[in-house]
């Protein structure tokens, strides 16, 4: 157990971070997720990395963009004032296939709102925050270790498909301090985007139409492409036509559609035989579990569904535990946001209730109980 | 002109720009520059935010970026800090980089990042129909500005002077030698060059004021612009009503880069060329 270590979540994205290759942070500070940065800042030089402080969370996302460009692996960390700031240029690297990882330590907004307290109401932000239809990947953290895990996930998955990936974490998984065994570094599975082998007919956008990933070759190895954020065809310039555009958006969509399957992550508890079906994430799932547990010792049949990807949602596997509940309840630290996926998903095989709360506070396990319970005791 | 052609993507020609656009003017002295100092086009990035102007590097043969409005300067510090050895030009507008993009600006010049902007200024918002900017002179007319504006312009030189930059000039695109020979000396600075390049819209500021055509447009440049140091000698009676022309400021400072790859090497020495992985962190593991 030599690896053990006492850490927070934050420090242990910032180390999954680094073990994925991290060479490139940019940032602005802000609670609860500035940990992050401090640490990038320590840690970066030393390994000839790179580590700036922005004038704001637009520039911090646009520089890290730029750094990706050039092949290097790049992440900014924020809160949500800065990651409503980053929206336009997500879907930029959403549009232009630039791999960035964006961690958002989730505290109580809207606006300033309560910046050390606890809330889980980026959900739909994530989602759909950049206009326009576009592919992004969520991955949510439920606790200290996954922080680690799911941010080497984040940054596969960047590299893999060419998206943006947003580690949603909050504000108590990110401060909260756990016992973690890191795994040693050649255990660790690490992607890196797929390059062409040299210049010479590159086409940066060929891809094959069914959600192909296209080629990427970075800034300055003699290639000379354009990048845009206008719709473009496969030589990566911009075109007006309506089906070069129809083409492209559906690629993108189609593209993390298609890894659903592969990427889908999600974590149960007594889910084989449950009555009542709890589906929390982050922290709110913590407590969530706890409930669940009690409630089996009262001999209520509880289980716990936890997605670790939200967007895209593993549907297949929730819609095939929820076909067996009796009734289905969704724990947010918000006024109900992933509820409404869960819903969709569900798909009427189950009564679907939302467990909403925004106070700042952690869900007691009891909260969750007692609308397990439903009134019974 | 042979010689700068080769820095095109002539299959991208035509241009997107009006007849008489003074964006092209500048363009082809930004190539000109590059073709004259033999620059290595593998190592050239150009970066743009969104404007008429900010379409210039489609059309040019390098590793090209056509960002977001305002944020060219925030993508290219991006990429000049993960690739200092790359040569970085950001092209913008009045508007790009004054208004929407202010902030970054006046960032990249406090950094003095080795980073060569050329600011077309038409002291207008030429993409959008011809709305004023911040770069728009006081009583001019613009399809916001119906009564002409009431709002001061920034003198875009003096700021960037007060940021921090190390190298600023000012020409026309009448000026086109000059032009040339500032934006030369300022991709030849180590450190943050700026280079604003007055242009002409006939489209939307010489039609909205009634200048006239893109030719009156640059008799106008021609009548305003004094070089610098034919004004030192001048009375500043004779001043009024003009705009200074040539380079404005030259004085190297630190430049970003350059400093935290000094810092890298310090601290890689104090921890004794540590690998990279993972690694147990000295702080905040309590
Ligand atoms: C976030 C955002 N706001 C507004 C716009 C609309 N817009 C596009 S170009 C432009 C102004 C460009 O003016 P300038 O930089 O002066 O360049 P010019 O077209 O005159 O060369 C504006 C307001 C936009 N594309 N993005
Ligand atoms: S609208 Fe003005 S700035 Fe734009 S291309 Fe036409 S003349 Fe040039």
């Amino acid at each position: 157990m030599t690896n053990a270590k006492l850490m927070q979540g934050n420090e242990a994205c910032t180390l999954g971070a680094l073990a994925a290759g991290l060479e490139f942070f940019a940032g602005y500070p802000i609670t609860p997720s500035t940990e992050i940065a401090e640490l990038c800042s320590e840690e970066l030089p030393k390994i000839g990395g790179k580590f700036i402080q922005m004038e704001d969370e637009i520039g911090s996302i646009a520089a890290i963009i730029g750094a990706s460009l050039t092949g290097r692996k790049s992440m900014t960390a924020t809160s949500g004032p800065g990651f409503s700031l980053m929206q336009e240029n997500l879907g930029y690297a959403s549009l232009t296939e630039v791999p960035i990882v964006i961690i958002n330590v989730q505290r109580v907004g809207p606006s300033t709102g309560m910046p050390t307290s606890l809330a889980q109401g980026d959900v739909m932000q994530a989602r759909w925050g950049t206009h326009g239809d576009h592919p992004v990947v969520v991955l949510a953290p439920g606790n200290v270790k996954e922080c680690f895990e799911l941010t080497v996930k984040a940054f596969n998955i960047a590299e893999d498909y060419r998206v943006p990936v947003v580690v949603l974490s909050d504000e108590v998984i990110g401060h909260m301090r756990e016992k973690v065994v890191l795994p040693e570094a050649k255990d660790i599975k690490v992607s890196t985007r797929a390059t062409p082998e040299a210049p010479g007919g590159y086409l940066p956008y060929k891809a094959d139409p069914d959600g192909g990933v296209p080629l990427m070759a970075p800034f300055g190895a003699g290639y000379r492409y354009h990048v845009t954020g206008l719709f473009h065809d496969d030589t990566g310039f911009p075109s007006n036509k309506g089906e070069v555009a129809d083409v492209l958006l559906r690629r993108l969509q189609r593209k993390v559609e298609k890894a659903e399957p592969v990427i889908r992550d999600y974590a149960v508890e007594s889910v084989d035989d449950c009555d009542v079906l709890v589906v929390a994430f982050g922290s709110s799932a913590m407590s969530a579990l706890s409930a669940v547990r009690q409630a089996r010792a009262k001999g209520v049949k509880a289980g716990l569904f936890r997605p670790k990807t939200i967007w895209p949602f593993p549907e297949e596997p929730l819609h095939d535990i929820a076909t067996r509940a009796k009734r289905v309840i969704v724990a947010e630290m918000n006024l109900g946001q992933l509820v409404l996926e869960i819903e969709r998903v569900v798909g009427g095989k189950a009564p679907v209730e939302k467990l909403g709360k925004i106070n700042g506070e952690l869900f007691k396990p009891e909260e969750i109980l007692a609308a397990i319970m439903g009134g019974q005791r | 002109m042979s010689d700068s052609l080769k820095y095109f993507r002539q299959n991208r020609l035509p241009h997107i720009w009006c007849p008489g656009c003074g964006h092209g003017t500048i363009t082809g002295a930004i190539i000109r520059a590059i073709a004259k100092l033999k620059l290595d086009k593998n190592r050239i990035v150009v970066v743009s935010g969104i404007g008429c102007s900010s379409r210039a590097p489609g059309y040019l043969d390098f590793d090209t970026l056509h960002t977001t409005h305002g944020r060219a300067l925030a993508f290219a510090t991006g990429i000049k800090l993960s690739r200092p050895d790359l040569k970085v030009i950001v092209m913008t507008g009045d508007g790009d980089a004054t208004a929407i993009g202010g902030n970054h600006f006046i960032h990249a010049a406090r950094r003095n990042i080795d980073i060569t902007t050329i600011v077309m200024n038409n002291a207008i918002y030429g993409m959008t129909s011809g709305q004023y900017s911040p770069m728009t002179p006081v009583g001019m007319l613009g399809t916001t500005a119906p009564y002409g504006t009431v709002e001061r312009p920034f003198d875009l030189a003096k700021m960037a002077i007060a940021s921090g930059a190390s190298y600023v000039a000012r020409a026309t695109s009448y000026h086109v030698q000059l032009l040339e020979e500032v934006i030369e000396k300022a991709l030849l600075n180590k450190g943050f060059s700026v280079v604003e390049a007055v242009s002409q819209c006939p489209t939307y500021f010489g039609r909205k004021n009634k200048i006239g055509s893109a030719v009156d447009m640059l008799n106008m440049f021609k009548e305003h612009a004094v070089n610098v140091k034919a004004a030192a000698v001048m009375a500043p009676e004779k001043l009024e009503g003009k705009f200074l022309i040539g380079e404005l400021h030259n004085q190297s400072a630190p430049e970003f880069t350059e400093e935290y790859q000094k810092l890298i090497e310090g601290v890689r020495r104090k921890f004794d060329n540590f690998q990279g992985g993972v690694r147990e962190c000295a702080q905040n593991s309590d």
